[in-house]
């Protein structure tokens, strides 16, 4: 069984996020594997562990991303490919999913496992236009995952229930909050990890056209928040606090 | 004619309220962006829905009537929407961000090599074009998007658009649709939550309980207000990853994003990925015990004081309350 993990290297969820000139400012920025990819990469060796096969990451971005790579390897990963390339500077999700397909191809496995989203960008696109892109089925945000010959039995969660989806494979499939709990990575694997393969690949190598990375989408600004406004404090005894603030949301914000 | 196309999502035999958001959106728009709003659905016997959506602002509803789409699955629910899209082509392409608009979306917009723009939280119109600002880095920054070349596609963030005032007068033209059915990968089983339950990112009213509470035996008061004011009980991240309650009860960056129209947290202090999941609710009410918590810089209404004093109280209060209204 070989198993792509796709991993997004994002920045940490306690991050506080400065925005300069309309773009976050990097320098800022400690980053880290997203949570959701964690989860994905579990997943692949709770796998391999019991199937046996080869875990192979996939990481679209600039030189930083090998770090991201590093921790996946070390977490037991067999090997990373890295796409790297000046041109996907620019590329939308679509562009992005393009390019991961290409690599896809190249690597020929028998499942993707991605996190449901990534944290940050938080647009939940990429695994949907892969199976599409690459002509696979796709079964996303689940929270249990068994493979058997041929296929896989998914539990995906949607509003106020859980299906149980099965598909054929080759797969993609999203992973959610609840799949697992991601391992720590052992000094032993850290030290293994650096041993271990990072292949680089550009868009000449996958033999991507132009088309395929220009932008259908584009960020023209980015800004902070507005400002909630001032909190209203509500003094006195627990009973005259419940009691003002009940007529407070009936007459003043009027949403009971 | 380019106009809109948007996605009608629909169980057990109702449309959901994400959907009409997105038809009224549509609406709105098709003021500046011209031409017809097309609403596609698609399910066995589900043509009767049709007027509904045309109550709310559908001009034309596209129907894929199939015994066989009776149970969603992404392969045909995307053929479905991408061949009308195709054959319209319009100009915007409206889909409800929900657990299916998340899965559907993508993959149509791959199928038709059109830009996507996830979880929206409002749209402009400028020069013609569309322009959507929405949250990132879990609303600690908003962008504002725009799209090249037609159709320009979005998710909408649920229970953020309003509904359009329903006009049973509308009439929509109904055209039916045939697509490929087969699908790799299908449903087998559902597993429906308890019923009754409020699920939480439809929720008009949530209640979240995070450490304040002091253990999972306490959470109950949680659930006492929650039914008292008919919410759906929300939670922190603090209190999920300490096994007190289901994950899926998670508010925040790695659980759920929610937009009710009010939001009370309870015990929770408001750290900045919990924020990011509540921080677009109309109205906010803090409950803790620090008069430092960060979550009161978000709120609206705050109570500094003991939960296990407050909670008691207020939840007799809201039961008077709505006792003495009905």
């Amino acid at each position: 069984m070989k198993i792509v993990v796709c991993v997004k290297q994002v920045p940490d969820t306690e991050t506080r996020i400065r925005i300069a000139d309309g773009k976050v400012v990097e320098s800022d920025v400690n980053w880290i594997v997203s949570p959701y990819d964690e989860f994905a990469l579990e997943e692949a060796l709770k796998i391999k562990e019991k199937k046996g096969g080869e875990v192979v990451l996939l990481s679209l971005g600039p030189e930083r991303v090998v770090s991201a790579l590093r921790s996946g390897l070390a977490m037991g990963a067999d090997s990373a490919v890295h796409l790297k390339d000046p041109k996907f500077d620019a590329a939308d999700t679509l562009g992005i999913a393009h390019a991961l397909a290409a690599a896809v191809k190249t690597l020929s496995p028998d499942l993707v496992l991605a996190g449901q989203q990534g944290v940050g960008g938080d647009n939940s696109q990429i695994p949907g236009m892969l199976a599409e892109i690459l002509d696979w089925p796709q079964v996303t945000v689940a929270v249990k995952v068994e493979v058997e010959d041929g296929k896989a039995v998914v539990e995906r969660e949607i509003e106020g229930a859980h299906e149980t989806w099965e598909t054929t494979l080759p797969a993609v499939v999203s992973a959610q909050k609840g799949l697992n709990e991601p391992r720590y990575a052992s000094l032993k694997g850290i030290m293994a990890a650096k041993k271990k393969m990072i292949e680089t690949k550009d868009a000449a190598a996958l033999a991507l056209p132009a088309e395929a990375l220009s932008p259908k989408t584009r960020i023209v600004a980015m800004e902070q928040p507005a400002a909630r406004g001032a909190v209203k404090m509500i003094e006195g005894d627990p009973e005259t606090q419940s009691r003002e603030l009940l007529r407070l949301l009936h007459e003043e914000a009027k949403v009971i | 004619m380019p106009g809109i196309v948007t996605f009608a999502e629909h169980r057990d035999g109702k449309l959901r309220r994400p959907s009409l958001e997105a038809v009224s959106e549509a609406r709105r728009l098709s003021a500046s962006l011209e031409g017809p709003v097309t609403a596609v659905l698609v399910g066995p016997g589900v043509e009767g829905l049709a007027a509904e959506l045309a109550s709310y602002g559908a001009d034309k509803v596209h129907v894929f009537d199939d015994p066989a789409l009776g149970a969603y699955a992404t392969e045909p629910y995307a053929r479905a929407l991408a061949q009308v899209v195709a054959e319209a082509k319009p100009k915007a392409v409206l889909v409800p961000y929900t657990a299916m608009g998340k899965d559907l979306a993508p993959r149509a917009a791959a199928r038709l090599g059109a830009g996507l723009v996830s979880d929206c939280v409002s749209f402009a119109v400028k020069d013609g074009r569309l322009e959507a600002r929405r949250p990132m880095y879990a609303g600690k920054a908003y962008a504002t998007v725009r799209w090249e070349g037609d159709p320009q596609m979005a998710t909408l963030r649920p229970n953020v658009f309003p509904l359009e005032k329903a006009d049973a007068s509308r009439k929509a033209e109904v055209t039916k649709g045939q697509v490929d059915t087969s699908a790799r990968a299908k449903v087998t089983a559902v597993h429906a939550a308890a019923a009754g339950k409020v699920e939480l990112s439809e929720a008009q009213i949530i209640v979240s309980g995070g450490r304040g509470l002091k253990g999972p035996e306490n959470f109950h008061l949680i659930q006492g207000l929650a039914d008292a004011l008919g919410a759906a009980v929300g939670a922190s991240r603090a209190v999920v990853d300490a096994g007190w309650v289901d994950h899926q009860l998670q508010v925040g960056q790695t659980g759920k994003t929610v937009s009710p129209t009010l939001y009370v947290a309870c015990g929770i202090s408001g750290a900045i990925q919990h924020l990011a999941g509540m921080s677009t609710s109309k109205v906010i009410v803090a409950i803790n015990k620090d008069p430092d918590a960060p979550i009161f810089k978000v709120a609206s209404y705050g109570l500094v004081g003991d939960v296990f004093e407050i909670l008691p109280k207020l939840t007799e209060a809201a039961k008077a309350y709505f006792a003495a209204k009905h």
